[in-house]
């Protein structure tokens, strides 16, 4: 008996031919559309990455009699180099206290915006303009308008509010300001159409349960924005974080903005150092990456279904 | 900035009865207060790069003394701007062309099919996007010096495409979803092949989504420095590359005022694609995937 | 290309599984030329998965599928021939009205001025000369579908497949646009294949149906041998039977089954095999349950107390939910209103009260 519906089981297994089969998989010809763009990232990304990898273990000779370790030379050189090291930490004194200003600073202005106004779209388009600043103009007039003969120590000391110029660039706070003109936008800009993805009629029903403006924030918008902004956290910690010519151009690349990236496209560049070039910028990436999983941790805590709009 | 005078007293009419005014709170203040503070910046910058652009000699005034737009005419010859232009327009079509070509394809498949595996390809496509240009470009960089191609606008296209062919992917793929797939099964009821479908009826449902993924990869690969710099020479630099040289160039930089013409005609390229760009998409598409509302 | 018709189309145990979910499984089905099939169901039951198997949207994992002497279900949809239309109306929302009738001519290379004439009598067909030149945004819900109909039909396919082609209209349009579907498919000579969880729609409509349930097929057969001999208590449910009883077999005589259901017993009609003392499903429509004096007067000996509970009134009848002693609901259709709360007595016909064994084979 079990024999004979085994059997019968079995050849009507077969008559799925192999195509069958695998199309029930989801794999057929249309998989080849993605052919392209899998070679491309193949040869331009992955290869390049993984080249980039085996080049950080290959330390020159000066490394590996200065710090040992054999293949790890490179490596050890990162973590024991002050000099090297110091700047993940003033990379992330920079990034993280700036990609939290963004985030923060957004929520409010999105939340006051939120409602239909005349010139909403206006006001929206002048917040895309630092995109077309690009950071080197941006660099450019902050070391004119801010600095020490700018208009706004001029303007500052005008009206009394100082009598000694402000140092606000060539140091920490004029990347720090650079990053929240390209930032902020940005966020703003995430952060509202997280906001606009959320159903305003359940703001309208948290009214009608006699919840004040505060309570409606905490217990309905903000839980509900919670995984948005986490998103948008990365995000602008992220463009923080690989910040380059700014560092450069507004900081003080020798000292207090001396980040990951100027340190390895010195090795690059300046020291035709590739191994070390390579070991630095694949630390940079993975020290971005621990950060994006932590937070990518914290938020996986928050409650993640439909917020009843059309987000 | 009249917009934002304007804006509280719209909203106090929208107000019910009962409901406290969120304007006159300290805390809404406070709000206006930051926007106002970042739009003077911004604004700030923006307008004192024009004016020095424009002036002669601008130390220790409000304005320069002398005004001049010969800076615009020395930079343009001192740079070699006719040059750089050209290699910046090329690059960004070529760019925006072929990553259009490469990712609208992938993105559609992405959108429409489950398939083993199809996590990891989207965090392949995801990965350069969220890690820092630097870290791949280096590798990258030296890959391209390695292969005989540094210093060439070969290697400027090649690099601005890695980060272009994803982000034409994740533009696209929300545009994608929203079509029905049932239009697709329609057409091929109606007769027409895989070619036929793709030509007739979904390329002309996803112009718009092609125009915004387009205009978004344009104005990232004009203002993309990181990559480009790290295997352009003086041959191959684009704009934003060359402004950054002019303003470190080694034994002093150039006359701040050359600096600023450069950094106008920038602002001004950017600032014409955006319009154009702001005709097609919402700003809130140049950063986010989510459409926004049709009635704001 | 193909209009080349066919006598009959053959499915032989088709089925597909969705990574090893079965969403349809052995149908066998043969589709006469000119006949209006339905399919039938609950939603998620293998409807639409059976259609796109016909269509060739979906490649089949089990059987074939033959129409005439060729062999389609290897054929990629574009060259099966036939025609569809979608719940989803699915119009190319970038092409005017005439411009999506045309688009199925304008594939098979149709010379223009034929287009034109087609295109022209597949629109009056359909009633939407005076629409031709909108966009499909520009219609209602019902003239869209319309539309979907005459892409369908212009190109004169073997067959058309529907999928719940009116399930997004609202209910006065449907009754309308099921006439008109049904009318089309007779003037044209059609055949049709019908998908709809709608069991009033695929009576009202299908020359035959076929009720599928988990992918399986429960039923063949014409709208009056599934409305009074339903194959199981499954099909019964799907047809109107909306008291399903459940008790024991005491007693079998002939075609007659006496049920216990606890405080009363039923004389039923045997509807599938039975043993006595077995567990069974007694289906009962509404409208076969008829209130009586007394139980003196009952039919066939089925006299069920209840007291009726909520009185619905439905136009030209009342819709009773009565409740008996140990609480089992029953579901009458009575054209005058009983008291409501006043016990009362309850009659059926024992060859209308069909006896079904609980357990499906
Ligand atoms: N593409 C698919 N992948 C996986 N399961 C599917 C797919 N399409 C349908 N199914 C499953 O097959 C079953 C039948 O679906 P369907 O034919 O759409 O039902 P109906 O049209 O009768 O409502 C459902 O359980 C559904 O979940
Ligand atoms: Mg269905």
């Amino acid at each position: 008996m079990t024999a004979v519906t085994m059997t019968r089981a079995g050849a009507e297994r077969s008559s799925a031919s192999l195509k069958h089969r695998l199309a029930e998989r989801g794999i057929d010809s249309s998989l080849l559309l993605l052919l392209p763009a899998l070679l491309f990232s193949l040869v331009l990304f992955v290869y390049p990455f993984a080249y980039g990898l085996g080049l950080s273990f290959q330390p020159s000779g000066a490394i590996q009699q200065e710090f040992g370790g054999g293949f790890f030379a490179n490596y050890v050189a990162f973590f024991k180099d002050p000099f090297i090291f110091d700047s993940v930490w003033l990379t992330l004194r920079l990034a993280l206290p700036t990609a939290l200003i963004n985030v923060v600073g957004a929520v409010p202005v999105a939340l006051v915006l939120r409602r239909k106004f005349r010139g909403k779209r206006l006001l929206s388009s002048i917040l895309v303009l630092p995109i077309t600043l690009g950071t080197v103009l941006t660099a450019q007039g902050l070391l004119i308008f801010a600095g020490r003969q700018g208009w706004l120590n001029r303007a500052l000391m005008g009206i009394g509010l100082i009598d000694q110029p402000i140092q606000f660039v060539n140091n920490y706070l004029g990347v720090m300001l650079s990053l929240i003109i390209s930032g902020f936008p940005f966020a703003f800009l995430l952060v509202s159409s997280y906001l606009s993805g959320i159903d305003p009629s359940l703001d309208a029903a948290g009214r009608t349960l006699g919840a004040g403006w505060w309570n409606r924030f905490r217990r309905i918008t903000l839980p509900l924005l919670a995984p948005g902004l986490a998103t948008t956290f990365i995000l602008t910690f992220v463009l923080a974080f690989s910040v380059f010519p700014s560092a450069r151009l507004v900081g003080n690349p020798n000292g207090s903005t001396r980040v990951l990236a100027l340190m390895a496209y010195r090795s690059f560049g300046e020291q035709n150092d590739y191994t070390m070039a390579s070991t630095i910028a694949v630390m940079m990436g993975a020290c971005e990456l621990v950060f994006i999983a932590l937070v990518l941790a914290w938020r996986s805590s928050f409650y993640k279904g439909s917020t009843g709009g059309k987000g | 900035m009249a917009t934002t005078v304007a804006a509280p007293r719209r909203r106090k009419q929208n107000l019910v009865p009962g409901d406290k005014a969120i304007v006159a709170s300290p805390s809404a203040w406070f709000v206006w207060f930051g926007m106002a503070a970042f739009l003077i910046l911004l604004i700030g910058i923006l307008s004192t790069v024009v004016v020095d652009s424009f002036g002669r000699q601008w130390f220790a005034n409000w304005l320069p003394q002398e005004w001049t737009a010969s800076w615009y005419g020395q930079g343009w010859e001192r740079f070699d701007l006719g040059h750089v232009i050209t290699v910046t327009v090329l690059v960004a079509v070529v760019v925006v062309v072929v990553s259009v070509l490469i990712g609208t394809p992938a993105a559609y498949l992405l959108a429409r099919k489950n398939f083993p595996g199809k996590k990891a390809i989207n965090l392949l496509f995801l990965l350069p996007v969220i890690i820092p240009p630097i870290t791949f470009g280096i590798p990258l960089a030296t890959l391209m010096y390695s292969w005989g191609l540094g210093r060439t606008v070969l290697a400027v296209i090649l690099v601005n495409l890695v980060p272009s062919v994803p982000f034409v992917i994740l533009t696209m793929t929300p545009f994608i979803e929203q079509i029905n797939p049932a239009i697709e099964s329609a057409a091929k009821m109606c007769g027409a092949s895989i070619l036929k479908v793709f030509t007739k009826v979904l390329a002309p449902l996803l112009v718009p989504g092609i125009l915004a993924a387009a205009i978004l990869v344009l104005v990232r690969t004009v203002g993309m420095f990181e990559l480009t710099f790290l295997v352009s020479g003086p041959q191959s630099d684009t704009l934003v590359v060359s402004i950054y040289r002019a303003m470190t160039s080694a034994g002093g930089s150039e006359a701040r005022q050359l600096v600023s013409a450069m950094a106008v005609l920038y602002t001004g390229t950017m600032l014409v694609i955006l319009i154009a760009a702001l005709r097609f998409v919402n700003p809130t598409q140049l950063v986010a995937r989510v459409r926004d509302n049709p009635d704001d | 290309m193909s209009t080349s018709t066919f006598e009959a189309l053959e499915l032989r145990g088709v089925g597909r599984t969705f990574g090893g979910h079965e969403a349809l499984k052995g149908l066998d089905l043969t589709v006469r030329r000119g006949e209006f099939i339905a399919l039938l169901g609950p939603s998620g039951c293998g409807k639409s998965t059976a259609l796109n198997c016909i269509a060739g949207l979906l490649p089949l994992t089990h059987g074939e599928i033959v129409a005439g002497d060729r062999r389609v279900d290897t054929l990629p949809p574009e060259k099966r021939g036939f025609g569809m239309v979608f719940q989803s109306y699915a119009l190319f929302p970038h092409l005017t009205v005439e411009r999506n009738v045309a688009f199925g001519l304008q594939m098979q290379g149709v010379p223009r001025h034929e287009q034109k004439q087609r295109v022209k009598d597949a629109i009056a067909m359909v009633k939407l000369e005076e629409h031709a030149t909108k966009l499909p945004g520009q219609l209602s819900g019902g003239q869209q579908q319309r539309v979907a109909i005459a892409r369908a039909i212009v190109l004169e396919p073997s067959l058309v497949l529907m999928d719940e082609p009116l399930s997004n209209l609202d209910a006065k349009l449907r009754l309308d646009m099921r006439a008109e579907i049904r009318r089309l498919h007779q003037s044209l000579g059609l055949t049709t294949i019908y998908v709809t969880h709608d069991q009033e729609e695929a009576l009202s409509m299908a020359d035959r149906l076929v009720v599928l349930r988990d992918g399986r097929t429960q039923q063949i057969g014409t709208p009056a041998e599934l409305y009074d001999h339903p194959a199981n208590w499954h099909v019964a449910d799907f047809m109107g039977y909306r008291n399903l009883l459940d008790g024991t077999v005491t007693q079998i005589a002939g075609d007659t089954a006496t049920v216990n259901l606890g405080s009363f017993e039923l004389h039923g009609h045997v509807a599938g095999p039975l043993a006595a003392s077995a567990r069974v499903r007694v289906a009962i429509r509404p409208d076969d349950v008829v209130v009586t004096a007394s139980a003196a007067d009952a039919i066939d000996g089925n006299a069920i107390k209840a007291t009726p509970s909520v009185v619905e009134y439905h136009g030209r009848e009342f819709s009773v939910t009565a409740l008996t002693d140990d609480g089992l609901r029953l579901n009458v259709k009575a054209a005058t209103a009983p008291v409501q709360g006043e016990p009362a007595t309850f009659t059926v016909r024992a060859e209308r009260a069909l006896v079904f064994p609980e357990e499906l084979a």
